[in-house]
């Protein structure tokens, strides 16, 4: 038998408990091509995928594609849109979806718009899942695994997520958009800051939850320390939800990004299209074309029906109980 | 019980004063503080001062924040910029009608999602089922303000069943007792002013009742699944208890405690959505006032309406707390 140097001989052990831990799941199949089987046989899951696809294709591609610029005004100059006197011409053969308030092409600012809105909700939901998931991770890992000085440190933490959790959503919104002045950004930032405390909660429940399973004891019974364990051990099993909420959260981005526009915090220069925006500049011309509105608003609802379609196959997928 | 509640009751003054601290802090890292927003931004520096000193901004921070948790704790929030009037008179006239609005909107929710959940459940897979499940996805994916839109144009501007716009019709001479305004019209006996003002809150409130209502649906359905598979209610059934006694005192009543807290969640949900619904309503509630006071940059109006949703947030989870022990006797509250 050879003489293993330490750091090789933790490596083994670290390899033994994490076959130890996995016997029980791993007949034959890990527990996520499991769930990922699941996720394919579920029809709505299919529905929401595709859709999602297509509004990624859209998103990347789409504005290589346009037939109009989003920002030139053709409806004004060719004399068509006049929206001071209510006349918003709709879909016509040259411009599918007729034109925006200011004679914009609608159809161009659409696809253009979906990028944009990609990208804000994409941003908020990774800023609040990089933050959420850093704080809830140190919560855990603190009070699964570091005794009495970890309990604190996570109960202080989490008072924190809770002072964060109590605040009506909006308002919070409202509180730093109106702090950072309206823009795209601000808009990311503050939908990335309401869905920190969400995620922050549900990683520390799931790190607490995994803790007290037996691979944990078995790695622990190895003498596999305590750093590897929380992170190479419990992290990645506690992920799982995780990622369903970050699907789920993508879509109430989207939703709360169109409410912030709503109330004016959007992106105020209407350059660059984003669906939130145009739905709140359409408001003013409802009675001229109710189509301004329901184009974006219809993007935003299939959008967020699709991603939430995904989340929840995969919600179910990872979790079967709930699939009785 | 009591000492339940009165402990529950002092924990809100931690919270408040960390809130009171955090919004003091917000109000001062603001670009250009109140006096930009007073003279906008033509101002001249002479004049910027002369509000400074008038407003004690030149003092020390530490002074300030005694003067502002004195004036805080006599219910003085402040006067608002926009309409010059004291933060706290605003409120109290409009908050009667905020809370009109969420009840009834909780009302809806409550009274046709708690069933609906509950036959989705019983009737799994029927079109019944998956009518609800679909229709509480699409509640969740349609942004609040488009609904109210839509209900709007169609209900109030092309059918005209309801009233588009405010609390009462203006040419409506009822006497104002509470602020409530179906509370007042019952209390005069004025029955047209009751009606009318209940046929005003319809439609925002349906519009408010989405979000809550799908997530009711889903969580009664949810949670009525997993007590349909326990052992107490196959015992139950085996020993021959009728049906309805079953699903009153094994079914339901265990599947409520997961769906109070739901309720109980969703009060800061409700009240966002207000400031959007009765935007779109002209519903002159505290919604409304606040979405002007976004719009306006009035920080005194924000900041106040921060601390009475931290107060309304607290007591709605007490009462939650409480309901739990109407529910379920094995909860004791300590």
């Amino acid at each position: 038998m050879t003489i293993l140097s330490p750091g090789r001989k933790i490596e083994k052990l670290d390899r033994l408990a994490e076959l130890a831990a996995a016997r029980s799941d791993e007949q034959g199949q890990s527990l996520w091509r499991e769930a990922f089987k699941r996720v394919r046989r579920n029809p709505a899951a299919i529905a929401g995928a595709v859709v999602l696809l297509l509004f990624v294709l859209i998103a990347v591609f789409g504005p290589f594609f346009v037939p109009y610029s989003p920002t030139d005004a053709v409806g004004i100059r060719n004399g068509e849109v006049a929206s001071g006197a209510g006349r918003i011409p709709g879909p016509s053969a040259e411009h599918w979806l007729g034109y925006d308030h200011q004679g914009r092409d609608e159809l161009s600012r659409m696809i253009v718009g979906a990028r944009q809105t990609l990208l804000v909700g994409v941003v908020a939901t990774l800023l609040g899942l990089a933050v959420g998931s850093l704080l809830g991770a140190l919560a855990g890992a603190a009070y699964g695994l570091a005794g009495r000085w970890g309990r604190r440190l996570d109960s202080v933490l989490m008072r924190l997520v809770d002072m964060l959790l109590a605040m009506p959503s909006l308002l919070l919104a409202v509180s730093i958009a109106a702090l950072l002045g309206p823009s795209l950004i601000t808009v990311m930032i503050a939908v990335g800051v309401i869905s920190i405390p969400i995620f922050a909660r549900l990683l520390r429940g799931s790190m607490i939850a995994q803790a007290n399973s037996d691979y944990v004891l078995a790695a622990t019974s190895l003498g596999v320390r305590r750093r590897r364990i929380a992170l190479s051990h419990v992290l990645p099993n506690s992920l799982g939800p995780v990622l369903v909420q970050a699907t789920l959260t993508l879509a109430t981005a989207i939703i709360e990004a169109a409410a912030l526009s709503f109330l004016g915090l959007g992106n105020p220069n209407s350059e660059t299209p984003e669906w939130g925006v145009m739905l709140a500049d359409a408001q003013s011309y409802l009675e001229a074309n109710a189509g301004l509105a329901f184009y974006p608003a219809i993007g935003i609802i299939i959008t967020a029906l699709g991603f939430t379609l995904l989340g929840e196959a995969m919600r179910e997928a990872l979790d079967p109980k709930l699939n009785r | 019980m009591f000492r339940f509640i009165v402990r529950r009751l002092l924990q809100l003054i931690p919270t408040l004063f960390g809130l009171s601290l955090l919004l003091f802090i917000w109000l001062h890292r603001l670009p250009g503080g109140p006096e930009t927003a007073i003279l906008g931004e033509r101002g001249t520096p002479e004049l910027r001062a002369q509000i400074r000193k008038s407003m004690g901004l030149d003092q020390p921070l530490w002074v300030q924040y005694g003067r502002f948790m004195r004036r805080l704790l006599t219910g003085d929030l402040g006067n608002s910029i926009n309409t010059k009037r004291p933060v706290t008179d605003e409120f109290l006239e409009r908050f009667p009608g905020t809370i009109e609005l969420t009840l009834t909107a909780l009302l809806i929710a409550i009274g046709v999602g708690i069933p609906l959940g509950y036959l989705a459940a019983r009737r799994r897979g029927s079109w019944l089922d998956q009518a609800a499940v679909g229709g509480a996805l699409l509640g969740i994916c349609i942004p609040v303000f488009f609904l109210a839109y839509l209900l709007k144009q169609y209900f109030a501007v092309q059918l005209g069943w309801f009233p588009a716009t405010g609390r009462q019709d203006v040419t409506m001479a009822a006497t104002r007792v509470t602020g409530f305004f179906v509370l007042d019209g019952l209390l005069t006996r004025e029955w047209d002013a009751a009606a009318d003002a209940l046929r005003h809150l319809i439609l925002p409130g349906l519009a408010l009742a989405s979000i809550p209502l799908a997530a009711i649906v889903r969580m009664t359905r949810a949670s009525v699944l997993e007590v349909l598979g326990e052992d107490y209610v196959r015992t139950a059934e085996a020993k021959g208890l009728t049906e309805s006694v079953v699903r009153r005192r094994h079914v339901l009543r265990n599947a409520m405690l997961p769906v109070a807290t739901t309720i109980g969640l969703l009060t800061g949900g409700l009240l966002s959505g207000a400031v959007l619904t009765e935007t779109v309503f002209a519903f002159t509630g505290i919604g409304q006032f606040i979405a002007e006071a976004i719009d306006r940059r009035d920080y005194p109006v924000l900041q106040g309406f921060i601390m009475l949703i931290a107060v309304v947030y607290v007591l709605v989870n007490l009462a939650v707390d409480i309901s739990y022990t109407l529910i379920d006797p094995r909860v004791r509250v300590r």
